[in-house]
């Protein structure tokens, strides 16, 4: 916001840099991936697509600041490293924050807001809640209120020789699982569906890190993967029993040592919804446009964890990857981008790509743009031609704003998978208001500027103006 | 869910899992669900609210709570031959279409309720056209 020119405030209720990451996760080790050594080189922009950690920067400097701090024992940053990184991005880029400045309450004002904060009152035409999926959830299960939730697991040791039951079966139900596997005698994840696993999925489900629990249940070795849906708990002076009926195991009792609920979590939206914003998901997330802002309060918008209640266009189910910071990062960078323009009258530089360069210029996107790889799908790289300018860059945006909206003769550009599992370019074109959606072929090495990839854009690009291939 | 026709056959433990495999969506007024030749479609069931469907921009027909959309391109694994677009906010469980075959095949007494509403769309298509 700072490098558009708009006036803001960051505050923050941390007294440092390093949100989420100054406690969780749990086991210390994260579940996203950052590359040292990359296909692309660190500090450029395509090596953000190989370090899903890094938050995202214009300058050299600014980019790739977690791998600094990785002693090379895994691909998977240790919780410190991350939130080094994060402490090194703030410093570098001089980012102004006011911390130890909490958030108490919200009202309208003026044609904007207010915002009353331990550091006194703060208005603004905008607000932008970065406030994460922070807030512990658990469903209405009787008696799982005196379960701890994730966030209140024991230590590993206080559960050596135990039988835990974890209640759910996502991410942070594995994670607790894989810790336990040196300490448990027996674990039960159980929830009503099955795991979805991320191999298979190519994105939204249990990571990868955490399949070592899911070998251990099909091989036999003390873990059970329980598809069942939970019926009620009840805590004795010895132990904990849980009910649960499954279409395949009918009725059981578990008599277990340690229950956990891991159940995921909540925004903290405090008194939003009394204010306007509505929310979906049993009130966990705030109902967003694909610009983020809030469906039902416009001038809200949200950044971080919480984007992902905006889905998209959902192309076979996927949603985007706005969950993690690999993707939520590029959410942001668009959002300042759109907050300068539609708010603040903050004219975006266009940069002209002309006839000869336009093909190589989106083709070259589609095979690097860090924020087409992380956002597959969910964001789009846009070139408009413009009626004196020609060709130019529209910059990255949401595909379902573009895809929807009227404006002029266009292209957008995503990466998608088929229903193959194949990775695509696919192209966008916007002709006389009507949007049209092409796939160009694929690469075995992901690499999509070849002849074939050039003469079928061309073809559509020509289509809409002169372009030379 | 549990009083939705779509899933009046299913035990308890069976709509636990189904509600589970599912994920809630909301549409504002006038947001496009289906796009009309986009690859890629889900499978829709609607909690609340109203949708059109529209060819070309003209309005065939109106869904409201109950009633389902989106299982025609994905049966045939093709592109949408029309629009669905909230009538005013609407409130839908979906599933992703490549999900959808094992869904169906997991939930035979569903995937016969389908069918008994597609036979039912395909008569009063047919006395339309009459």
């Amino acid at each position: 916001m700072r490098r558009l020119g708009v006036e803001h405030a960051v505050l923050s209720a941390d007294a440092a840099p390093g949100g989420m990451f100054r406690r969780y996760p749990l086991f210390q080790r994260l579940n996203t991936w950052t590359k040292p050594y990359a296909l692309a080189e660190r500090h450029t922009r395509p090596y953000e697509w190989y370090d899903w950690n890094s938050l995202v920067g214009d300058e050299p400097a600014h980019r790739s600041t977690v791998p600094e701090f990785m002693d090379g024992t895994s691909y998977f940053p240790l919780r410190a490293e991350m939130a080094h990184g994060l402490e090194a991005f703030a410093e570098r880029t001089g980012v102004q924050v006011r911390y130890d400045c909490r958030w108490q309450a919200t009202r309208r004002d003026d044609g904007g807001f207010a915002l009353e904060t331990t550091d006194g009152l703060y208005q603004s035409r905008v607000v932008v809640f970065a406030i994460g999926m922070a807030e512990p959830w658990k469903p209405e299960i009787p008696g799982i209120d005196a379960v701890p939730h994730y966030v209140d697991t024991p230590p590993v040791t206080a559960l050596a020789g135990k039988r835990v039951f974890l209640i759910g079966k996502r991410n942070s139900g594995f994670e607790i699982a894989d810790a336990l596997l040196p300490w448990a005698r027996q674990i039960v994840l159980g929830s009503p569906r099955p795991p979805i696993m991320s191999v298979f999925t190519s994105g939204a489900g249990v990571r990868a890190k955490y399949l070592v629990p899911y070998e251990d249940y099909v091989m036999g070795g003390g873990v059970f993967i329980l598809d069942a849906a939970i019926d009620r708990i009840e805590r004795t002076a010895d132990d904990w029993r849980v009910f649960t009926t499954g279409q395949r195991t009918g009725p059981l009792e578990f008599r277990v040592d340690q229950v956990i609920a891991t159940t995921g979590f909540a925004t903290p939206l405090a008194d939003l919804p009394a204010l306007g914003v509505a929310t979906f998901s049993q009130g966990r997330l705030p109902r967003q446009t694909p610009y983020w802002e809030s469906s039902t309060l416009p001038g809200i918008y949200f950044a971080g964890a919480v984007t992902q209640g905006a889905v998209g266009i959902r192309k076979h189910g996927a949603s985007g990857n706005s969950a993690g910071v690999a993707g939520a990062r590029h959410n942001a960078r668009v959002l300042a981008t759109h907050l300068a323009r539609t708010h603040f009258g903050v004219a975006i530089p266009r940069p002209a790509l002309g006839a000869n360069g336009v093909i190589g210029f989106v083709l070259d996107e589609a095979t690097r743009a860090p924020e087409l790889w992380n956002q597959q799908a969910y964001l789009a790289r846009a070139v408009t031609l413009d009626p004196a300018a020609g060709w130019v860059d529209d910059g990255i945006v949401p595909l379902a704003a573009y895809v929807d909206a009227a404006g002029p003769n266009a292209a957008a550009v995503t990466v998608e998978l088929d229903a193959n599992g194949d990775h695509h370019p696919t192209v966008y074109l916007r002709k006389d208001g009507r949007v049209s959606e092409h796939a160009l072929p694929s690469d075995p090495l992901l690499a999509f500027e070849g002849a074939k990839q050039r003469a079928e854009l061309a073809s559509l690009l020509q289509d809409l103006g002169p372009v030379e291939n | 869910m549990a009083g939705l026709a779509l899933f009046a056959d299913l035990s308890r433990p069976q709509l636990a899992a189904a509600a589970h495999t599912f994920e809630e969506e909301w549409f504002s007024e006038g947001q496009r669900i289906l796009r009309q030749g986009f690859t890629g479609s889900n499978f829709y069931v609607i909690l609340e609210g109203e949708a059109a469907v529209k060819i070309n921009g003209e309005t065939r027909a109106t869904l409201a709570r109950g009633e389902f959309f989106g299982e025609v391109s994905v049966l045939l694994g093709e592109a949408p031959t029309a629009d669905v677009v909230a009538l005013r906010p609407l409130r839908c469980m979906v599933l992703a279409g490549p999900e959808t075959e094992h869904f169906l095949i997991t939930y035979p007494r569903v995937m016969y309720r389908i069918l008994q509403a597609q036979a039912r769309r395909l008569r009063t298509a047919n006395l339309w056209r009459g």
